[in-house]
Parts: C-alpha cells; structure tokens; sequence
C-alpha cells in the first residue's frame, strides 16, 4: 500500500527527515513512534500529500505521490493533530461537506454520514454546531471525516492528543475498530495506545528511521526477550531474584525496590507469568500484582531513542 | 468545477451563519446611506441626477474596496490559523478549484451587499427622472472593482498568516494600485501612460461613474481579477514546499 524509498525532506539546511524507507502492505495497522521534533507529522504530511518531499520517492497504491496527489487523495483519510473543522458547521453538515469534496455521490453521501457517525458514536450531535463541541467530540468528528469517504489508507496524527483519560479509551475503541477495513498508520504519543492498537510498529528518530517490526520482534532484537512480566512483592527480593532468573527463557530480571514493596521484571522468551508466580508464591514472598509490563515498549523507545546512532531496523 | 461550487456553497453559508459579514455589511450600508444624504443629495436642491448618481457611485466604489478587503482577509489565512485548510488540501481538490471557490463565495455577498443599496439610487425617482441605464453602468462598475480588490484581497489572504496581516497587506497592495495614479502626474510619456493604465479606480471607475461603458475598463477589470487569482493559485502550489 505505501512504499517509501530514500525519502527526504529539508526546510533550508535542516533536515526534518533523512533517507527514510519502510514499506506498509495493505490491511496493516502500523503505529509511528517517536519524539517530539523526530520526523512523524513531517513524513505523515507528505504521505498525506499535503507537503512536497526535497528527495526520495513515496509510492501510495502504486502511485508516486510528487505526480499523482490529486488522485492520491481520493484513496487517504487524513486526521492531523488539530482536527480540520469549521466551528460554525454543525457536525452532519461538515461530514457531508467532507463526503462530498472527497467525490461521494451526492446521493450516498447522507448514508455515508451517517456510517461514519455510527463508527465514531456522534449520531446524538448529528445536528449539534461543532463550536459547541467538547474536545472529545471534536476529536471524533476529526475521525468521522477521515473515514467517511471510506478511504483505502488511513493517516492519523495524534488522535488523542489532549483527551481524557475516558476519552482516550474511547479512542482506542474507536481505532480497534477500523482494523481489517483500511491500512491504518497512527502516529501517537501514548505507548500504550500504540502497542494495543498496532500490529507493527516504525520508530523514528531524528528523521531517521530506527527501529521497525512487531513490538516483539523489536524488544527482541533489543535483548530483552518477547515477553516482559512485572511483578510487584512485599518482603526479601534477592533470593527471589535469583530464582527468578533461573526460569528457562528468562533472559533478564530487573528488580527496582520501593518504600514497602519491590518491583520485579522479567524480560523472557516465552510468557513465564504463571511460573514466575508459583516461585513468588513458593518462596513465602507476598505478591501484590503480576501483570505483563506495559513499561516495555516503552523501554524499546527509549532505547531506540536515546542512542543517537538508534538501534537495529 | 463540482469541488469549486462545494467550497463557494460552504463559503457563503460561513457569511451568513457568522456575524462578520453581517457586520461589514451593516457598516458599508451605514456609511453609504449616509454618504449618499450628505454628499450626492446634499442641500442643493436643483441638483441633476445625473449628478447624483456619479457621487454615489464615487463614494460606493471606495466602500465597495474596502469592504472587498475586510471580506477577503479570512479566506484563506483564517483556515491556515485554524488548521482547516487541512480538510482542503488533503482531499482531491486542485488549488485552483479552492481559490475560485472562495473567491466566488466573497463575490456572491459582496454583489448582493452592494445590490442592497440600489434603493438609494431609486430614490432619486421621487424627485426627479433616472437613467436606468447609468444605473446600470455603474453597478456594473462597482461589481468589477469589487472583484479587482477582491481578487487583490484573495492574494493577500493566500501569502498571510494571520487575517489581520492579510488585510494590511491587500489593504496595502490596493493602495500601490490606486495611487499609481499620481505617478502617472509626476512622471512623462510614455512611462506616465503605464501608470495611468495600471491605476486600479483613476483611470478606470471614472466613466463607470459617469455612465459610460467602455470595453477597454472592463478588459482591465478582468485583467486584474485574473491575475491575481493565478497568483493566488500559485502561491497555494507553492505551499506545497514547506
């Protein structure tokens, strides 16, 4: 669906992204992580067709985007970080609107509508004006637009960028659902919104691309293993931590202690939760919680983001 | 041409659901009524209308400028400031059919902003008799010079960042063209007849003004809204690069 080759972008001498290539095959649901300033909305604006690229070549559905943009456009759904509204519209009127300059029917375009406000939970503010929107809704209507046309690839800059925590587990929702119906890259700051939502991931740093694959394949390639536990315990942790480390697979135990508790990960092969509790248990240790760690792909971007050489790809 | 009709349909829907150009209009009305009672009526009373047409027209065609400006400022900066423009430039949209859309959608509300003063000219029937076809004339003068400071107004917008930046620089850019005009007294032939051919209202209005329909204005009146609608559109392109 999207191929991109050596692709670069420079405004005056600095260069935003350098040499970028990564391919993304249809149906895919690929997450683009990185820092702020990194490259992403730069390299999701010109695969939206919005900027010009200095060099390289970007192919989306076979078609280069330098030449081809107009009917480029026709195939993307494209959400920025600020959703691209118009206050004085109300919600079904702007949706309608956005249906029909991305070349619906006039005569689908109200079905359309009112598919998008079905995915996106907005068929009660059908007839609201968006001005008197909360940021949530507007959030959705941002979507709703993005996907009213019903457009091969989708493109999402940060679509939870400033919502709530109920709101962003809406969104999540929300995004869970596109899959299997559009190829969808989603550029977010929230790790866990990524790692829930992608099957593939693309970090990048300092326009450069550092790391790519599943959040397994990353976190092995990175050494620590394709399955992370993190256990939290009340009482004496390095005999523990010993016989933690003996477990087949476990390739890593980190043990970070607190003011009453300890918390223990384990990087390993394999998902080692049931035996890590068995030994916790065994050893007369309390055990307070035991979950995989959300801190892992977390810990991938960081390494992947701190080295300024980056990791591997 | 369809994406062109959306966007001027949503442009002038925007005019009327906000209050700005409610606003500009109210305030044109205002000061050309007034403008018409104290200037082309006045106190004399044996005043001929032709007369009293050519001061009306003289005092629309400054408001009809500057309401040109203050309903252009928004076109395009208003949607880079909001971000909106994003909508535009991710759908299958050409820069040209955006730029004509706006343009067409400020037209619409300045041409029945400025058919809504007709009665004032009617009002001459009371008095006295009227030369339906200097109204005609004049209007039709009106309407192109509104599209001239208009399309002036469009460019402005499309190279600022901000509205309020967008009306100094059309404000200015109409300015330049309208007292080119004095450098036409100031310098000899054959460069004083450029600048006189280029004054956007010195050369050009006046026989609108007084009735008089000549070819030549109205190629210039077109000339000038033409180019600066390509330009518009090229500086949109050229958005593409950064």
């Amino acid at each position: 669906m999207i191929d991109v080759e050596n692709l670069s972008k420079y405004f005056g001498e600095r260069a935003a992204i350098h040499a970028l290539s990564f391919s993304i095959a249809k149906g895919e649901v690929v997450g683009f992580l990185g820092l702020n300033g990194a490259g992403k909305t730069t390299t999701l604006r010109i695969l939206g067709c919005l900027l010009l690229p200095t060099s390289g070549s970007v192919r989306i559905d076979g078609l280069e985007v330098t030449s081809n943009a107009h009917e480029i456009r026709g195939k993307i759904g494209f959400l920025p970080d600020v959703p691209p509204l118009y206050p004085e519209m109300t919600v079904g009127a702007y949706l309608a609107f956005a249906a029909r300059l991305r070349q619906v029917p006039a005569k689908e375009a109200a079905s359309r509508v009112t598919e998008a406000e079905e995915k996106t939970a907005l068929r009660d503010v059908h007839n609201e004006v968006i001005r008197e929107l909360s940021h949530g809704y507007r959030q959705r209507v941002g979507l709703a637009q993005a996907i009213v046309h019903k457009p091969a690839l989708l493109i999402l800059d940060e679509p939870s960028a400033g919502l709530d925590p109920a709101q962003i587990i809406e969104m999540r929702t929300l995004l869970r659902g596109l899959h299997g119906e559009h190829t969808v890259l989603i550029s977010s700051h929230f790790l866990t919104e990524i790692s829930q939502t992608c099957d593939r991931l693309l970090v990048i740093h300092n326009g450069e691309l550092v790391g790519q694959g599943s959040e397994g394949e990353l976190a092995t390639a990175m050494g620590q293993g394709s399955s992370m536990v993190e256990l939290e315990i009340r009482g004496p942790s390095a005999a523990l931590v010993e016989k933690l480390a003996q477990i087949p697979t476990v390739t890593k135990v980190n043990a970070r202690p607190g003011v009453d508790t300890t918390v223990v990960e384990v990087s390993a092969a394999s998902d080692v939760r049931a035996a890590a509790a068995r030994l916790v248990v065994g050893q007369g240790v309390d055990l307070l919680r035991l979950d995989r760690s959300e801190s892992r792909l977390e810990s991938i971007f960081m390494n992947l983001t701190q080295s300024p050489t980056g990791g591997p790809q | 041409m369809t994406a062109t009709w959306l966007i001027a349909r949503r442009e002038l829907g925007s005019y009327l659901r906000t209050m700005s150009g409610y606003v500009i209009a109210a305030i044109v009305l205002f000061v050309d009524g007034i403008l018409f009672n104290v200037r082309a009526l006045g106190a004399q009373q044996d005043r001929l209308s032709s007369e009293v047409l050519s001061e009306f027209f003289f005092n629309s065609s400054g408001l009809t400028m500057a309401a040109a400006i203050f309903l252009s400022m928004r076109l395009l900066a208003e949607e880079r400031q909001s971000g909106s423009m994003v909508l535009l430039a991710s759908s299958p949209v050409r820069e040209r059919e955006v730029i004509l859309g706006k343009f067409l959608s400020a037209f619409v509300f300045l041409a029945l902003m400025t058919l809504a003063g007709i009665f004032m000219p009617l009002l001459i029937l009371v008095n006295g008799k009227l030369a339906f076809g200097h109204v005609a004339v004049g209007y039709l003068g009106l309407l192109l010079l509104g599209a001239s400071a208009l399309a002036i107004g469009t460019l402005g917008s499309t190279l600022a960042r901000s509205q309020l930046l967008a009306a100094i620089l059309s404000g200015s850019l109409l300015v330049c063209m309208i007292v080119v005009w004095m450098l036409g007294a100031v310098t000899e032939r054959p460069l004083n007849d450029v600048f006189f051919a280029l004054a956007l209202w010195g050369r050009h209005f006046p026989p609108f003004q007084a009735g008089m329909l000549n070819l030549r204005d109205v190629v210039y009146y077109l000339a000038v809204t033409y180019f600066a609608l390509f330009a518009s559109i090229r500086v949109l392109e050229a958005r593409r690069w950064n």
